[in-house]
């Protein structure tokens, strides 16, 4: 005999029970954690780079890196001066999940650390469905990508809590109408603190760092 | 003290977005339909918000992969989609967000909040006793 069994179980749960088993690991330590998304090339590792001799003297700071192969950008957080740093190769999979970041933990005495940024894999879809356990996404977005990313990929733009926006360099060169661009992100995240830099000239970076910095304080 | 820690999944070649999420999905019909004694489980009903990225011919194929073996081997995979609704932060109409237009067409007021489309779960089983 057939019978139906209601389940109304949500798919994602199991990586959110151990995203939230993440987050406690995190906070019993006193750390702050952020999760940077971007798609491949807007400058992650570039904004670590620029980021992490700013804090030397103020923070100590593990880096986990995703990649799908190699360790050069785990490299790049180490030669930048971070006290740790962890490549998770994900071997094929678009985007960290809870169980990857778990595992990264693992290898980490998290009480020796101030600030851990998690720099995820490049990509401007998956990353937002796969919670990982950090206290705030942080989306960089980069002028060369086009003003239309808000509007094609949604998903990406209306989770993040900062949307940082790189290589304002570039602005005089391409064709990037910045209003269109935030009338896209205001409709999908109203009033996300966003914060436009420049790694390659360093404008911008102060308020970046002051970000980090008041986050920690909390 | 600077050095780097590798963790490798590359073991795991043929891991992509969709397969956790399988394997995820047959996890939990196992664990309902144990609970329930069933002998075979013949249908898997799944809702879909249209805001989801997940693609179900992905989740298809892995399913007659993972599946193989267990009680839900050959069970049928059901894809109930739920549209997108946004409502308005300004007027409060509610509406469905055509492609790339995030404009209330109420009142042409962007900043909107979602009201539906992000579900992604398992409703429902059915099985053999």
């Amino acid at each position: 005999m057939t019978e139906r069994i209601p389940v109304v179980e949500n798919i994602l749960s199991a990586n959110d029970r151990l995203a939230e088993e993440n987050r406690a690991r995190i906070n019993a330590a006193g750390v702050f954690s952020i999760n940077l998304m971007a798609s491949p090339g807007a400058g992650k590792t570039s904004i670590i780079e620029q980021t992490l001799p700013r804090l030397k003297d103020k923070l100590c700071v593990a880096v986990i890196d995703g990649d799908i192969a190699t360790s050069l950008d785990a490299d790049r957080a180490s030669s930048a001066g971070a006290q740790a740093s962890i490549q998770i190769n994900t071997g094929g999979e678009c985007h960290l999940d809870a169980v990857m970041l778990h595992g990264a933990l693992n290898q980490l005495d998290l009480t020796k650390f101030d600030l851990l940024i998690v720099e995820n894999v490049g990509n401007l879809v998956c990353p937002a469905e796969f919670r990982l356990g950090t206290h705030k996404s942080v989306l960089i977005a980069s002028v060369p990508e086009g003003d239309d990313k808000p509007y094609k990929y949604p998903g990406m733009y209306r989770g993040v809590d900062a949307l940082v926006i790189n290589k304002i360099d570039l602005l005089p060169y391409v064709p990037f109408k910045m209003d269109f661009f935030q009338r896209g992100v205001e409709a999908l995240n109203p009033g996300v603190v966003t914060l436009p830099l420049s790694c390659r000239t360093g404008e911008g970076l102060d308020a970046w760092i002051n970000w980090i910095l008041q986050n920690v304080k909390r | 003290m600077m050095y780097t820690t590798l963790v490798d999944f590359r073991k795991n070649l043929i891991s992509m977005h969709e397969l956790p999420v399988t394997q995820s999905i047959l996890k939990i019909a196992l664990e309902h339909a144990e609970k329930a004694n069933a002998k075979r489980i013949t249908d898997l009903h799944i809702v879909q918000g249209e805001l989801s990225s997940m693609v179900d011919d992905s989740i298809q194929f892995y399913w007659e992969i993972i599946a193989k073996d267990t009680i839900a081997q050959n069970a049928t995979l059901h894809f109930r989609r739920v549209p997108a609704e946004l409502q308005c932060m300004a007027c409060f109409q509610k509406y469905h967000p055509k492609d790339g237009e995030l404009v209330c067409p109420n009142c042409g007021s962007v900043g909107a909040k979602i009201v539906a489309g992000e579900e992604f779960f398992v409703e429902a089983i059915d099985i053999d006793e």
